[in-house]
């Protein structure tokens, strides 16, 4: 039986990947941003999951607003890096352990989440940045030390979808996962984030205390935590700090008590406050 | 008229919801197929022609053609979309929040490296001053 092993909530700021691809890491401005990740790269290794089970959003790259689905799974073979405007990350192709995304989006569908099965897609730094800051570099010619299941959550668009369906998707996940034969080790990434605002006069905007708080939550309360409502998020955390909606699918996939076992926070990167946990499940 | 919205009180902000994403859509239509090279070298050839191809308004045309940042927002824009305008002439998201709050590079990216800008007094329109903002 596969199995959910542990969580790891990650910000997925662009700025990180561009740092990483172009070699300023060791730079006085981003040093102490990369620095909370090398424990995190040990943790990998010594985690070595099999599958990621990566929850992420898509910048208008692979969904332009032609088409907004709010939760899309991953189900081709793999996922080559999009351009984005300044051509492809130097990053290997992102592959798929297809017949569990396959088990999955029928699972799911069958507990009613009613997802879109993607079976083309290419994918952005949303999903890209989070597995470099974990795994550390990776070039074109080399391979993700995982096999990786992406599922886009649209938080382009209001409303995302609710704190409370996130949490419970990822519950159903779970199930999911739980419910294949095969005897893997998955680890569950919720990305974006933390407090940031790109847009309109208010731009900058960073609420140091509202993210501690929200990492507090994760284990102290993280049902309570998944009833917040949208308008706190863009209030408090700004207009694209919503898309912490997304920590709570990788929440809801874990035990109801976890074992935080690394965090890191840090101010700025480029326009976002940087925020990361590592939360292991109690039981496995 | 729409419905009262719960996010109206949230100043210096523009939430783009399914209201705002019908105004705009074919403005940010226009603004992603930026993403490609090989549509941004038509599109910098000759603006007012690559813009014929998108039934956008006027307004919206114009202030494409003007580059008014926080206006193409006010009209439908979305951030990740104008940002891709934004980078087809050379301005990356730092520097394009430089632009719409008005504060310029500078004083923009020091503000962010000295922990960015506080939620006090930004939280609600009736609290917001603009001027103490910058
Ligand atoms: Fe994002």
């Amino acid at each position: 039986m596969a199995r959910i092993t542990a969580g790891v909530g990650c910000s997925h700021v662009p700025a990180i990947g561009v740092a990483m691809d172009t070699g300023h890491t060791e730079d006085d401005y981003w040093k102490p941003c990369f620095a909370g990740f090398e424990k995190s790269r040990e943790w990998m290794k010594k985690a070595n999951p099999d599958v990621v089970f990566l929850v992420y959003n898509d910048h208008c790259t692979a969904f332009d607003a032609s088409c907004i689905p709010t939760f899309a799974l991953g189900c081709a073979a793999e996922f080559k890096p999009a351009d984005e405007g300044w051509g492809p990350r130097p990053v290997p192709v992102v592959k798929n352990h297809q017949k569990m995304a396959s088990h999955v989006a029928q699972s799911l569908i069958l507990d009613e989440f009613d997802l879109t099965i993607m079976n083309e897609m290419e994918v952005d730094h949303g999903l890209t940045v989070p597995l470099s800051v974990m795994y550390g570099q990776h070039g074109i010619e080399d391979e993700w030390p995982a096999q990786v299941i992406p599922l886009a959550v649209n938080v382009v668009q209001y409303p995302a979808p609710t704190g409370n369906r996130c949490y419970n998707l990822g519950k159903a996940i779970r199930r999911a996962i739980e419910s294949y034969d095969e005897d893997l080790n998955v680890v569950i990434f919720g990305t974006g984030g933390m407090s940031h605002q790109l847009q309109y006069k208010r731009a900058g905007l960073i609420n140091k205390e509202w993210d501690i708080a929200f990492l507090d939550r994760l284990t102290s309360d993280p049902v309570g935590l998944s009833q917040m409502p949208h308008v706190e998020y863009l209030r408090e955390a700004g207009s694209e700090g919503v898309e912490m909606v997304m920590w709570h699918i990788m929440r809801g996939a874990l035990d109801e008590d976890v074992t935080e076992v690394h965090r890191h926070y840090h101010v700025p990167a480029s326009n976002t406050a940087v925020g990361h946990i590592i939360l292991e499940n109690t039981t496995s | 008229m729409g419905m009262k919205k719960d996010y109206d009180d949230i100043p210096g902000t523009i939430v783009f919801d399914a209201d705002r994403g019908r105004e705009g859509y074919h403005l940010n239509q226009f603004c992603i197929s930026l993403r490609l090279q090989k549509n941004r070298d038509v599109f910098n050839a000759n603006e007012e022609a690559y813009l014929d191809k998108y039934p956008m308004t006027a307004e919206q045309r114009q202030t494409v053609l003007d580059r008014d940042w926080n206006r193409l927002l006010e009209i439908g824009g979305n951030i990740y979309y104008t940002s891709k305008l934004a980078a087809n002439d050379g301005i990356n998201f730092q520097q394009l929040a430089g632009l719409m709050t008005g504060m310029g590079n500078e004083a923009y990216r020091k503000m962010m490296v000295e922990g960015g800008r506080s939620p006090e007094g930004a939280r609600y329109l009736d609290e917001w001053d603009e001027k103490e903002q910058n």
